[in-house]
């Protein structure tokens, strides 16, 4: 079985947005469009996104940092929002898992928004039907195109190469060895929806130096001069 | 969650109806048990379940308002198999075909005995379709409220009270109507419907209190912790990604404050409970005609708000990735 997944590093990801433009531009363009903005040049632009990035702060000043966290559909492997649906539109593809939206059979109802815990579908105001994030399905299954640009708009467009796009069932592919040594983890997992998207968390790099790492045993003074305060990088110690 | 209208009116209007129609065949079941001794009882079962037609009818109109796309919701009948929606869908008309039935069997009076059963129980046309009637009644009740209490997100309706109370406040609406009609109708089953419908908002309103506390006391699942994967006491979200909101902030917010939340609950209390208990009460002692009206208009319009406040009451996991607009 193929369930096709995006892999996204929070250690990379400088927020620029450019994942949700160019998301938008493909999809309102495309199959899943038009995804269509109300009043976009006055006070409350407003219209459907399939991905947003949001950004967090975590701690207090001054050990804080900031969290860019992009946000779109996770394509549960148990997806919650598929079995309420009314009228079948909602349905997960057997061939490679992806969730999506038949827009010719949604009533609108707006269930399916309720059943997902992460808010991750979005009724279009426009064409008044839900819609939500289809990893490109229109792209990545379109054989015209050469295996490289296969892709999701996202991921392509990721200028830090922070999403990561592959088969999570495959235990060698891309996407499972960067969820299995980086710590991927899934978003809210008490709800046993099995999310097949990952998340990469802030990974840190530390200098680890020990003293007798400076000190040179065989200086006869033993005295060195060590870098003072901390927050020294192997650079400042190097040259 | 933001309260729909549409939804609060087909819920309390529909479970209205399904009262009714339970409280017509109730005093049906008594006639025929020799308990009720009203001649007139059968004048009331026709216009009655006209009136429950209408209520029901005008809680499915209602629930169009909520469609996008209206002209497509005969598709919404085909995935009983996995949606609670799905089989509200096909057992409300069917609930409906049944009270028309009902009322069409007491119009023209083809209550003919067809069978008895042991000597005792004589069965009329009337007695099946009613007791058919009675069965979808409780399924559909059962359908409406699981929509809300099988989404184990909202931990607020994810709870068998949900289906209690969703049963217990139609059937009080219903016997409550059913007193005001024969009221109006002039029939002497003012005080059986009265009490009955008495008994019922009592019991809905220990239920709904239970209900009220359990969600007053929960603890959430879902923190912003889990929603991120972070694990930091702090986390402050400083945009959510836009500034002129979503679908979003707009589905999943009642966008009042606490304190307007806290008068419609006790407006709902006093509107549901009180009032209408105490007005059927006062109409039994003085022999009013027109008071158990008011108790109904008084506790439909409480129930409105009841149901306003049921969807604000619940806190989607959603709601964690959207707590500052910049």
């Amino acid at each position: 079985m193929t369930q096709l997944a995006l892999v996204i590093d929070l250690n990379v990801c400088v927020g620029c947005h450019a994942c949700v433009t160019s998301c938008k531009e493909w999809n309102t363009s495309g199959w899943a469009g038009p995804m269509v903005d109300q009043h976009p040049y006055d006070n409350d632009p407003t219209g459907t996104f399939f991905n947003r990035v949001q950004t967090y702060e975590i701690g207090t000043f001054p050990n804080m940092e900031t969290v860019h966290f992009p946000k779109s559909c996770l394509h549960c492997e148990d997806p919650p929002c598929v079995p309420v649906c009314p009228t079948g539109a909602s349905y997960k593809r057997k061939d490679n898992g992806v969730v999506l939206v038949d827009y010719d059979k949604c009533i609108g109802c707006k269930y399916c928004s309720w059943a997902c815990p992460y808010g991750m579908r979005e009724l279009d105001e426009y064409q008044k039907v839900m819609k939500k994030c289809t990893l490109c399905i229109d792209r990545i299954s379109d054989e015209s195109k050469p295996e490289s640009e296969r892709k999701p708009a996202c991921v392509l467009a990721c200028p830090t190469s922070a999403r990561l796009f592959g088969d999570v069932h495959d235990s060698d592919s891309e996407v499972s060895v960067a969820i299995r040594e980086q710590g991927g983890y899934q978003l809210m997992p008490e709800w046993g929806t099995r999310p097949a998207n990952h998340y990469l968390p802030r990974r840190k790099t530390r200098l680890q130096l020990h003293k007798d790492e400076l000190e040179r045993v065989d200086n006869p003074l033993r005295e060195e001069s060590l870098p003072a305060a901390e927050g020294e990088t192997l650079d400042d110690i190097a040259f | 969650m933001h309260p729909a209208f549409s939804v609060i009116f087909l819920t309390t209007l529909i479970g209205a109806g399904q009262g009714l129609f339970l409280a017509l065949f109730t005093s049906q079941f008594y006639s025929l048990a020799n308990l009720l001794h009203s001649p007139q009882t059968a004048e009331l079962y026709a216009p009655g379940s006209l009136l429950a037609l209408l209520l029901l009818g005008a809680g499915l109109l209602a629930s169009f308002f909520h469609l996008g796309h209206p002209e497509r919701a005969w598709r919404s009948a085909t995935q009983w198999r996995t949606s609670w929606l799905s089989r509200e869908v096909i057992v409300l008309p069917a609930f409906m075909s049944m009270v028309m039935l009902y009322g069409i069997v007491h119009y023209f009076g083809w209550t003919q005995t067809l069978f008895v059963i042991s000597d005792a129980l004589p069965v009329d046309l009337s007695l099946i379709i009613g007791t058919l009637g009675t069965l979808l009644a409780f399924a559909l009740f059962i359908c409406t409220a699981m929509i809300y209490a099988s989404i184990k997100f909202l931990q607020e309706w994810h709870t068998p009270l949900t289906l209690i109370n969703y049963t217990l406040f139609g059937i009080a609406s219903g016997f409550m109507l059913a007193a005001a009609l024969s009221a109006w109708m002039n029939i002497e089953l003012v005080a059986f419907f009265g009490a009955w419908a008495v008994i019922a908002t009592l019991l809905a309103l220990l239920t709904r209190v239970i209900s009220l506390i359990r969600n007053q006391r929960i603890r959430h699942k879902s923190s912003i912790q889990t929603a991120l994967g972070i694990r930091h006491n702090h986390i402050k979200q400083s945009t959510m990604g836009f500034m002129g909101g979503s679908f979003n902030t707009r589905e999943f917010f009642h966008g009042r404050s606490d304190s307007a939340l806290k008068i419609i609950k006790y407006f709902f209390i006093l509107m549901v409970f009180v009032v209408p208990v105490a007005l059927i009460l006062v109409s039994y002692m003085i022999q009013s005609p027109h008071l158990p009206m008011l108790a109904f208009a008084i506790q439909f319009l409480g129930l409105i708000a009841e149901r306003y406040y049921f969807f604000a009451d619940a806190r989607h996991p959603q709601n964690l990735y959207y707590q500052n607009i910049a």
